[in-house]
């Protein structure tokens, strides 16, 4: 094995190595290389349960964006929560946000309904209209003890 | 009694005396690495010999262990209605724990076995004499670069069985039996974060080091061997040790990293 040789090999195996690594942490590592542009916008909810940092935002089940961060106002006892949307869609200043669950044990994620209004969201602005997450519990409990 | 007692003590005694000559052997290493001169070509060797040539036995390992995961997901999910999840847990089984494992035990059989014996022989005759003499220090010529190359190679060589095993997943999976392909990428996508692949990363690197760490050790101090016994027998000995230590070594820390970094 002359050292030429060897040297090309390692060379190909590192090469290897890095493509798998970085098809794997680019696919699924949701690792941006390539930053999408986006504008953030926030959304108060009284409850979240279950929304998680890097949850999907859809809009007409098509993905538009991710929730970035989640913070609890202490005054007023809500979650605050930040979405990084696409440069290219725009969001009517009446838009409603509300938090759903992908099949019965699937993943939360938020939902955006387009409003009518004539004005559009910037950077920064927050969505006034907001649905909680709905609890499963909560609607099976409130039913029991109403029939009492 | 007596007897027994004092047996415990030898023992103990034995066990400690070789806990710390372990992590001897450990600091020592890491100083010379970190000691100059810096030479890369025996690393690119050892990379050559731990990396390289373990590619073929890791891309076989890799496509069938995914495509038996394919097979036993899709039949276990289908039970449950939701073959739709075959993609994430076939990812996220590799990425997590197959991965980082088997190709570590699959570089302790290839490599570990044969550094271990390298060394074990070059103890035997007396060669790691001969560079103490020649006043080379065998640390940095012999363990060093062995060391540097586990530590490359071994993530490189899981994420080459990470993507063997997804796509082994997917001949099984989407090819073979039933499942929409969109289905397969999308839900392993969706499921497997970056934290995920960070604790593939590390496990990988621990064991790499683990790997050349307790196979060296074992051949270096052939000669301290309690039993007595050198020469061929010895190295087949030491050997046989180095890998079933090692395998066990893998395991434990296995669960140790991912309760450590899970927690």
């Amino acid at each position: 094995m002359n050292k030429m040789n060897l040297e090309m090999i390692v060379g190909l195996f590192m090469l290897a190595g890095f493509a798998s690594f970085s098809y794997i942490a680019i696919k699924m590592g949701d690792l941006s290389l390539f930053n999408e542009e986006s504008y953030p916008v926030s959304a108060r909810f009284i409850s979240i349960s279950g929304l998680k940092e890097g949850a999907a935002v859809e809009l007409a089940g098509v993905k538009v964006g991710t929730v970035s961060g989640i913070e609890l106002d202490g005054g007023e006892y809500e979650a605050v929560v930040q979405l990084d949307i696409n440069k290219q869609v725009r969001l009517q200043e009446d838009s409603i946000a509300s938090i759903r669950t992908s099949g019965i044990i699937g993943d939360r994620f938020i939902k955006l309904t387009p409003g009518g209004s004539e004005d559009y969201l910037g950077a920064g602005d927050e969505i006034a209209e907001t649905e909680s997450s709905i609890s499963l519990e909560e609607l099976v409990s409130k039913y029991i003890f109403k029939s009492e | 009694m007596r007897r027994f007692i004092e047996k415990i003590g030898r023992e103990f005694l034995y066990l400690l005396e070789n806990i710390g000559r372990m992590g001897f052997f450990f600091s020592t290493t890491l100083v010379t690495i970190l000691k100059p001169p810096y030479t890369p070509y025996p690393v690119v060797r050892q990379i050559y010999f731990i990396g390289a040539r373990s590619v073929i036995v890791i891309l076989v390992t890799g496509l069938f262990t995914g495509m038996v995961l394919g097979l036993q997901g899709y039949h276990n999910l289908k039970k449950f209605g939701s073959e739709e999840l075959l993609g994430s847990a076939v990812a996220l089984s590799l990425i997590q724990e197959l991965g980082p494992v088997l190709t570590a035990l699959m570089v302790i059989g290839r490599a570990g076995s044969a550094i271990c014996a390298e060394i074990g022989i070059m103890r035997n005759s007396e060669q790691i004499d001969a560079l103490e003499c020649m006043a080379i220090d065998p640390y940095k010529f012999l363990i060093a670069p062995k060391f540097i190359a586990a530590l490359i190679s071994l993530p490189a060589l899981t994420f080459i069985f990470n993507v063997l095993g997804i796509l082994g997943g997917y001949l099984a999976g989407v090819v073979f039996l039933d499942i929409a392909s969109g289905a397969y990428f999308q839900g392993m996508y969706d499921s497997v974060e970056w934290a995920d692949i960070r604790l593939c990363f590390i496990k990988s690197m621990i064991f790499g080091v683990l790997i050349v760490w307790i196979a060296s050790f074992k051949g270096y101090f052939l000669h301290l061997n309690r039993t007595g016994v050198f020469g061929a027998e010895g190295v087949s000995r030491v050997t046989t040790d180095a890998v079933v230590l090692a395998s066990v070594t893998i395991l434990v820390w296995d669960y140790l990293i991912g309760s450590l970094i899970l927690s």
